[in-house]
């Protein structure tokens, strides 16, 4: 058998596929923290929450009102991301003039309390939710098998991002958006209605977090915490792309799942640390992020 | 004169004070506290947490001993999983508002912390949640007592079954602390004195890790016929999941669930629970009198007690009967004291049934390998185990000489 590095091969192969995977959620997760920072200055902490809340609503809406899984992938995201615009108009909106560390603390505290609401609702050891019929199943890839599920993920994953990248950078609505990041009185003044952009731009943040959220539920178990052990990792790609920046974020999601997967073949114990350590280096390297304009 | 008066009226200010003070003096003298100190947020929350507070309300209220006089105050704080918090809970508790015994502690790297402080304050330590055998081994004390189950009997008890059937070559995915660590030494020794052999193990971050898919395909790759779990809780339901999603059962793996909680079944659904094999000392559907400690317990939800739960039931019992029996006074005076009462009384609880407590701080009893049913073998909720074999109190536990307890002579 061939060996990289003194680790079989087809080992690796798998590792470099599963680490895809896991940058496919990474990506999404910052994506939308990273729209929601370009746009709103906003600092959303409750990002980990509201992804938490998407895979909740699936398991809801399966529950609750007999709606599987491709309803619950279209759903789940609106009712989330309307629940969003409600937090934006009455609570975050209040802050776009005052520092950002207003907007980190609001939305830290929001999640917490989202957290600890479904906590005392449903425990913490999780709810079953199965693979839709139609995703399961696994391709034997010769070097390991495949989840149809997972390879289901990566896709819907890059579609979401790049569609997201050319709605913002293609689209009208998308260079209003830019605009009014630059001078949202300018823009104004144009007779465009700058407060409600903010708002959908807030909600559409937190649907791309409830939809990895319903991606997320037949993987991982559907519990409070799950969005809290990935919210700071995300972070971390976020500050490593570079604040802000959409392309950044996508393409260091991807990338540090990639890093991440091979630390758990070559040192598995310092899997969880990695990311900080990559960020620690690329802060020191260039204070703006890999993307980022300083 | 005015002189006179002021000291009349300062008298006559300071004496309710004083009468207000020996009351309470008197009150305190005659209340035991129980500090529950335990999992309320995090991955063990539903394993032990509000449950198993519930559970030690539940025995103060059986054991009688408001009757008796004895006022007994429960409190209760969650210590994040972290011994850092847990000790300067335990340290407050103990300094500033007088508790007398410590119940439950999930998390044996806590547990390990919790352990040091109750012996140097000579205090009592009742450990429910937490599972290295390190406890009545290396780390034991005379102020501890271990009580539903260890690393060491559910290494002998699903190890030990699952050498015999066959599987004699493992590969261990171990949660990276004392007790992930602790697991997987005890299981490696049992699986190496049956004859087989441990292939290779992967330590995972604890907490934070989320996928497994990872380690369980470096744990394929090393062809064992066993993939044994030395985790617990939210890891274990996460690493069930993606095995079944990984299909790394197909080719004929076993999956070893080392640590596995009914409340853990109930979370990943018999769908893909189904036959896993695992060991348990409480199971609420065995006999009347452990329906009845279910019933009586009445988790929100209609959930059933997990063992830890029981534990912190059946422990607090047995401790108001040993305060019962020898005095409040003379209680809150020495932990070590009240310990050894509690090892020179037999138990007996409608949980575990009849029982002791060995020297070494172990609670003996019964242990029960237990295979989780089909769906549809199943007839109503949490009707989640069928009874595959019991081991008998005196071989469940590690044997008192060969813990290294320098309690044991």
């Amino acid at each position: 058998m061939d060996e990289i590095f003194g680790i079989p091969a087809p080992l690796l192969f798998g590792q470099l596929l599963l680490g895809l995977i896991n940058g496919a959620f990474y990506a999404l997760l910052s994506l939308g923290l990273a729209v929601i920072f370009g746009m709103l200055n906003v600092i959303n902490f409750a990002h980990g929450a509201q992804f938490m809340m998407g895979a909740f609503a699936a398991w809801m809406l399966l529950e609750y009102a007999g709606l599987n899984y491709w309803w619950a992938l279209l759903l789940a995201p609106l009712l989330v991301g309307a629940f969003g615009v409600i937090l934006e108009r009455t609570m975050i909106a209040r802050l776009y003039k005052l520092d950002h560390l207003y907007g980190l603390l609001l939305t830290f505290g929001l999640g917490l309390i989202i957290e600890g609401v479904f906590r005392n609702q449903y425990g913490s050891s999780g709810l079953p939710y199965r693979i839709p019929p139609q995703l399961s199943g696994a391709w034997d890839l010769g070097f390991m098998f495949m989840p149809v599920y997972r390879g289901w993920v990566v896709a819907v994953a890059a579609v979401m991002c790049l569609a997201t990248w050319l709605v913002i950078e293609k689209t009208k609505i998308g260079s209003y958006l830019r605009a009014s990041t630059e001078n949202a009185a300018l823009v104004q003044a144009f007779g465009i209605n700058v407060p409600r952009l903010m708002t959908l731009t807030y909600g559409a943040g937190v649907a791309l977090a409830a939809f990895a959220g319903v991606l997320a539920a037949p993987i991982y178990s559907v519990n409070p915490q799950m969005g809290s052990n990935l919210i700071i990792i995300v972070f971390a790609v976020v500050v490593i792309g570079g604040m802000g920046s959409i392309l950044g974020s996508v393409i260091t999601g991807f990338g540090l799942g990639i890093i991440e997967g091979l630390t758990k073949v070559f040192y598995p114990e310092a899997s969880s640390t990695v990311i900080f350590v990559v960020m620690a280096i690329v802060l020191l390297a260039r204070p703006a992020g890999l993307f980022g304009r300083a | 004169m005015t002189l006179q008066r002021r000291t009349l009226l300062s008298a006559a200010a300071a004496a309710p004070l004083a009468g207000a003070l020996s009351h309470k003096a008197r009150a305190q003298a005659n209340t035991i506290k129980i500090g529950v100190l335990t999992d309320m947020s995090g991955p063990y929350r539903d394993l032990a947490g509000p449950g198993s507070l519930k559970a030690v309300q539940m025995a103060v209220q059986e054991s009688g001993i408001g009757q008796r006089g004895v006022t007994v105050e429960i409190v209760s704080a969650d210590h994040q999983n972290r011994p850092d918090v847990g000790s300067t809970i335990a340290r407050q508790w103990f300094d500033r508002d007088g508790v007398d015994v410590i119940v439950d502690v999930p998390t044996s790297s806590v547990a390990l912390a919790v352990n040091g402080i109750v012996r140097e304050k000579n205090k009592v330590y009742l450990n429910s949640g937490a599972g290295s055998a390190d406890l009545t081994g290396s780390a034991c004390s005379p102020n501890t007592i271990h009580w539903p189950y260890d690393t060491w009997m559910l290494a002998n008890s699903t190890g030990g079954a699952m050498v015999r059937s066959g599987g004699d070559s493992w590969f261990f995915i171990t949660a990276d602390y004392a007790f992930g660590h602790a697991l997987e030494r005890d299981t490696s020794e049992f699986v190496r004195g049956a004859g087989g052999r441990v292939l290779g193990s992967v330590r995972t971050p604890f907490p934070g890790t989320t996928d497994f898919s990872s380690f369980l395909l470096q744990a394929q790759a090393s062809r064992a016929k066993v993939i044994g779990l030395a985790n617990a809780g939210a890891d274990t339901i996460n690493t069930i999941k993606q095995a079944a999603e990984f299909g790394i059962t197909r080719g004929g793996t076993k999956l070893a669930g080392l640590l596995v909680f009914i409340s853990d079944i109930h979370s990943l659904g018999l769908q893909t629970a189904q036959g896993l094999v695992l060991t348990e000392t409480y199971y609420w559907d065995l006999n009347d009198k452990t329906r009845g400690v279910s019933t009586r317990m009445a988790l929100p939800g209609g959930a059933k007690p997990t063992m830890v739960q029981a534990g912190c039931y059946s422990a607090a019992l047995h401790y108001l009967k040993a305060v019962a029996d020898m005095g409040v006074a003379a209680a809150k005076a020495s932990g070590t004291e009240t310990v050894n009462k509690m090892k020179a009384m037999p138990t007996e609880d409608d949980a575990f049934g009849t029982g002791s407590i060995r020297a070494d701080g172990r609670k003996i009893h019964p242990s029960f390998l237990f295979e989780v049913k089909k769906p549809g073998e199943s007839s109503n909720p949490w009707d989640y185990y069928k009874l595959v074999s019991t081991t008998p109190a005196d071989q469940a536990f590690r044997p008192l000489a060969q813990g290294g307890c320098s309690l044991v002579r």
